[in-house]
């Protein structure tokens, strides 16, 4: 276990980071210094293209920075590898898409229990109380999805449905972050608020720090931070 | 395995693409597989030409030349042997029975082969069956033919028929015996051999119609009636080859030997099956040939799934930033391509297989009667089983390259898929 010190409060922190998609790309981001502290909620703000998506592939391992370390939960995971990242991933991250989170194929109940095939803390939290099935079930419900449609396939449920299951994804064996990549963008304005009180609702049940995107300042108010893209990135 | 079962899922959502790969898999299977089956029955009929037989014997010539002419009707004799240096042979106390062959005449382009009624008795073909009447029987009369299936077929002859033979072979062929008139007495059932495409007689007939020839040319002048010369007692003096059958087959080199050293005449004894070995060797060139054409089928066909695969690849570039997402490491989205082209085509070689040997049940019949091919059907052997393991091998192998794209991708995706 790391020291617990008050720096150790931040679960993700980004140090000097640098990242390009490619050596000849125009586009490159730079964070000197973010950080975001356990059990926050933080919404990220920015136009598009300013590197938003980029910030949380880069958050939960999906790519490496060219150089900087990135640090999530007491793990310096610039330093992980290929499978053990993706393994770090499985266990301390729960991410939400802007749209066409589902796989295709199998259940709702299978797309839920899709991250903890490979994740065993995850998979272990989930089965606390029996069979994983169970809590994806009890999940899905607490978020309003009908038990009727537990086994339909994915494609077949409305998008706020699928969002729904999304979160449910996202949330099942507690991991301690959720990221959310403009989750709303698909959704209408009622909609809209009505997903982001279920998220905020089971994130807080969870225990899990949320980090959100979006270029849409009306949401800004529901977070307990907000930060600007644009302050964070240093454009090169 | 969790990979497997994905694979499998994923694979059902797009049924009808998977279901094409199968397919055409299964085609190119059945067709590779089918074209090895004739080709080694086609090599086993042919080494099958004749069994049964320990030794050909004919004037000294070489072994193929030999064959040839004797069993294929290919060709001529350089010579006749005598009768004199045939009865020295049937008097060793090696030989079992001695069947002459007098070849020389034709009829309609069919060549006549003039023999001893033992002939369908002795000569055997494929795992030593022996010859069978479609229709009629045995020689009874002089002037009696037996037909083979061919003939039979091709020219429309049926039982009691007349036929007349003519007299040398292909272009050569030009006066007919047309004074001595033939019946047919038998009718042969198809074998796939040579046999099929003789008329056969008695090696008396042979003499009775050469009666009033002379020199290749009839005598002038009003010959002998068929009548007259039934009465004859005819003895051929010559004879163009004889089948051999010995007492044991340790003395087939003992009289092998004996033939080869006979004093009074120039003589070659050959054994069947070592020549025919020969003689394929020089038409297995056509059988490499064939492999070659269904190896390419095969190969278009995994292309084929190459190509689905990589098609709908772009389709599934989310399926596969939510696996990764989730945690899935880029051996799962690897596995996932490659179980995925694995099961496609372990599924089509179950269904090639499968298919081929319904196939070959419901066509067997068929082929045995039209082209005297006989496909036995047995489980796949040493070989085939080899090449169905290296198909599935070159399957999985094929599905690496839209898996190495897929896995690429996935990582310059990061979270966002940009299409």
């Amino acid at each position: 276990m790391p020291a617990s010190t008050a720096a150790d409060e931040a679960i993700l922190r980004f140090s000097d980071v640098a990242f390009s998609w490619r050596e000849s790309d125009a586009f490159r981001l730079e964070i000197e210094s973010f950080a975001v502290r356990r059990c926050e909620s933080l919404l990220v703000m920015g136009p598009s293209g300013s590197g938003k998506s980029t910030l949380l592939s880069l958050a939960c391992g999906i790519v490496s920075p060219q150089q900087g370390e990135i640090e999530v939960a007491g793990t310096t995971i610039t330093g992980l590898r290929g499978a053990a990242l993706d393994r770090f991933r499985a266990e301390h991250f729960g991410i939400i898409f802007q749209m066409f989170n589902l796989l295709p194929y199998g259940s709702v109940v299978d797309n839920v229990l899709l991250p903890l095939r490979f994740a065993r803390a995850r998979r272990s939290r989930a089965a606390r109380d029996g069979e994983p099935a169970g809590e994806a079930q009890r999940l899905l419900v607490r978020l309003g999805l009908d038990p009727a449609l537990h086994r339909r396939s994915a494609p077949t449920l409305s998008v706020g449905q699928q969002q729904r299951v999304a979160v449910a994804r996202a949330l099942i064996g507690n991991p301690a972050i959720v990221i959310a990549d403009e989750p709303t963008s698909a959704l209408d304005r009622d909609h809209r608020h009505a997903f982001l009180d279920l998220l905020f609702e089971e994130a807080a049940r969870a225990g899990a720090t949320l980090v959100m995107v979006s270029h849409d300042a009306t949401m800004a108010p529901r977070f307990e931070r907000t930060v600007e893209l644009g302050g964070l990135a240093r454009p090169a | 395995m969790a990979v497997v079962r994905l694979a499998l899922l994923s694979l059902r959502n797009r049924w009808l693409t998977g279901l094409l790969a199968i397919l055409a898999i299964a085609l190119s299977v059945t067709l590779f597989l089918g074209v090895e089956r004739v080709r080694t029955s086609a090599k086993s009929s042919f080494a099958d030409t004749i069994s049964g037989t320990d030794l050909i014997v004919g004037a000294r010539a070489g072994d193929v030349q030999l064959l040839l002419y004797s069993v294929f009707r290919i060709g001529n004799a350089t010579r006749n042997i005598t009768m004199r240096s045939l009865d020295d042979i049937r008097a060793r106390p090696e030989v079992a029975w001695v069947i002459p062959l007098s070849l020389g005449d034709s009829h309609r382009g069919f060549r006549v082969l003039g023999t001893t009624p033992d002939y369908f008795e002795h000569y055997r073909y494929r795992n030593r069956r022996s010859l069978a009447f479609d229709a009629g029987g045995n020689f009874g009369d002089l002037f009696d033919a037996v037909l083979g299936a061919d003939v039979a077929a091709q020219l429309g002859y049926r039982l009691d028929d007349p036929i007349v033979v003519q007299h040398g072979i292909g272009a050569l062929a030009g006066q007919e015996h047309d004074d001595m008139p033939f019946r047919v007495a038998g009718i042969l059932a198809k074998t796939g051999t040579p046999v099929d495409r003789t008329v056969h007689v008695s090696l008396e007939a042979i003499e009775a119609i050469h009666i009033d020839w002379q020199g290749g040319a009839r005598k002038p002048g009003p010959g002998l009636s068929a009548d007259q010369v039934r009465n004859l007692r005819l003895r051929p003096t010559a004879v163009t080859a004889a089948m051999i059958g010995v007492t044991s087959k340790i003395e087939t080199f003992t009289l092998q030997r004996f033939v080869n050293e006979y004093r009074e005449e120039p003589l070659t004894a050959i054994l069947p099956g070592v020549a025919l070995q020969e003689l394929w060797s020089l038409v297995g060139v056509a059988e490499t040939a064939l492999s070659v054409v269904s190896a390419m089928v095969l190969l278009t066909a995994l292309l084929g799934m190459v190509t689905m695969i990589l098609t709908t690849l772009n389709e599934r570039r989310r399926e596969m930033a939510i696996l990764r997402s989730v945690g899935a490491p880029p051996r799962t989205v690897f596995g996932l391509l490659v179980s995925e082209a694995g099961f496609l085509t372990l599924a089509g070689v179950v269904l090639g297989t499968g298919v081929l040997y319904l196939l070959m049940a419901a066509l067997r019949p068929l082929i045995d009667a039209r082209f005297g091919l006989y496909l036995p059907i047995e489980e796949p052997s040493a070989s085939e089983a080899i090449m169905l393991v290296a198909i599935i091998g070159a399957g999985c192998l094929a599905g690496v390259l839209p898996a190495w794209r897929a896995y690429r991708r996935s990582l310059a995706d990061g979270m966002t898929i940009r299409l």
